[in-house]
């Protein structure tokens, strides 16, 4: 805390889970930025904003932004080039 | 267990608070009584979500502070400022209340007795909430060998501090070290400064042990603590980091 507003990937894990359906903190991204290849679960998530910012941890670019809606959620991949989803379980 | 879970709709269940521990003056455990709890691993979240009278919802996520017990669920939950919904789990939430969680989530971050490998966890504040739960589940089923880097600002700061204390005390495998970098009692026996390489080096595995090292707390700590660890010789990829983890808000 001590104003570090930025918290794990991990703490989108509930949101990417309404998106994919599965675990996905465990899964690889690439960033449509600079390129780098981490876990969702290590971006770096901001929620100073109205809804989640989730930036790359290697050049800060933003990957995906979460906002509610009144509706449900409105989801933006900003820079994200792609992600791994396991269907092996 | 958590299995189960792995494909389909997180859904929201009702919990209920069914124990309250005042952990330090600034963390509190609320103890939850979940039905349809399908069971979490040590290191996983689950996100609370509060609904107002108009409507209105917040959501946040918390790591689940012990191992699975049925259908209970324990957080631990630290004050931060203006939190919407960490303010209501610390000043006002009584045994009783009920609210709507959902989980266990997260699948990088989760350690379980069992691997044999020897383990190392290091907290800064309440990042010990994560690796407690991992500590608990191996006082009950382990056998690994654990070494525990506890870093806080005072001692009335710790979390969760006689239970550590008495894992210690144990002498089965458990070795925990508080540092204060703060202030600390006069006579202070522990470390009391910043936790930095020298002091990993000296409390931690050597590299040739192979140890699985999991690290949670402010981001500058994480970060820190994990390139030392990688200054020291450890392999990146044995070292799990979780930036304050889900405990904020």
């Amino acid at each position: 805390m001590d104003g570090e507003r930025h918290l794990d990937g991990n703490s989108l894990g509930g949101r990417l889970w309404d998106l994919f359906g599965r675990e996905m903190t465990d899964e690889a991204g690439c960033c449509g930025a600079c390129g780098a290849v981490a876990l969702l679960g290590q971006l770096v998530v901001y929620r100073d904003a109205p809804g989640e910012v989730a930036r790359c941890s290697s050049c800060g670019a933003v990957s995906i932004v979460v906002v509610p809606t009144p509706d449900g959620l409105r989801v933006t991949f900003e820079s994200i080039r792609w992600v791994d989803v396991g269907v092996g379980g | 267990m958590a299995g189960a879970a792995i494909h389909g709709r997180l859904t929201w269940l009702v919990a209920e608070v069914v124990g309250l521990v005042e952990e330090t003056p600034r963390a509190r455990s609320l103890i939850l009584n979940c039905p349809g709890w399908a069971g979490h691993r040590p290191g996983q979240h689950i996100d609370v979500r509060l609904t107002a009278a108009d409507g209105y919802q917040a959501q946040r996520s918390y790591s689940i502070a012990t191992p699975a017990d049925g259908e209970r669920v324990t957080i631990t939950v630290e004050r931060v400022e203006n939190g919407e919904v960490s303010s209501y789990l610390i000043d006002e939430a009584r045994v009783g209340d009920r609210f709507e969680l959902r989980g266990p989530i997260g699948g990088y971050f989760v350690w379980e007795p069992g691997r044999g490998q020897p383990l190392f966890l290091v907290a800064g504040g309440s990042g010990i909430v994560p690796l407690m739960a991992m500590i608990r589940a191996r006082l009950l089923t382990g056998s690994e060998e654990v070494r525990c880097v506890v870093s806080a600002r005072s001692l009335e700061d710790v979390i969760y501090r006689e239970e550590l204390q008495r894992a210690a005390a144990r002498r089965d495998g458990i070795a925990v070290t508080t540092t204060l970098t703060r202030s600390h009692p006069e006579g202070w026996p522990g470390p009391s400064r910043r936790v930095d390489r020298e002091m990993l080096g000296e409390l931690g595995w050597p590299p040739s042990e192979r140890p699985l090292t999991f690290v949670c707390g402010p981001t500058g700590f994480v970060e820190s603590v994990a390139s030392a660890l990688v200054g020291l010789g450890h392999e990146p990829e044995r070292i799990r980091t979780e930036r304050f983890g889900p405990t904020g808000g």
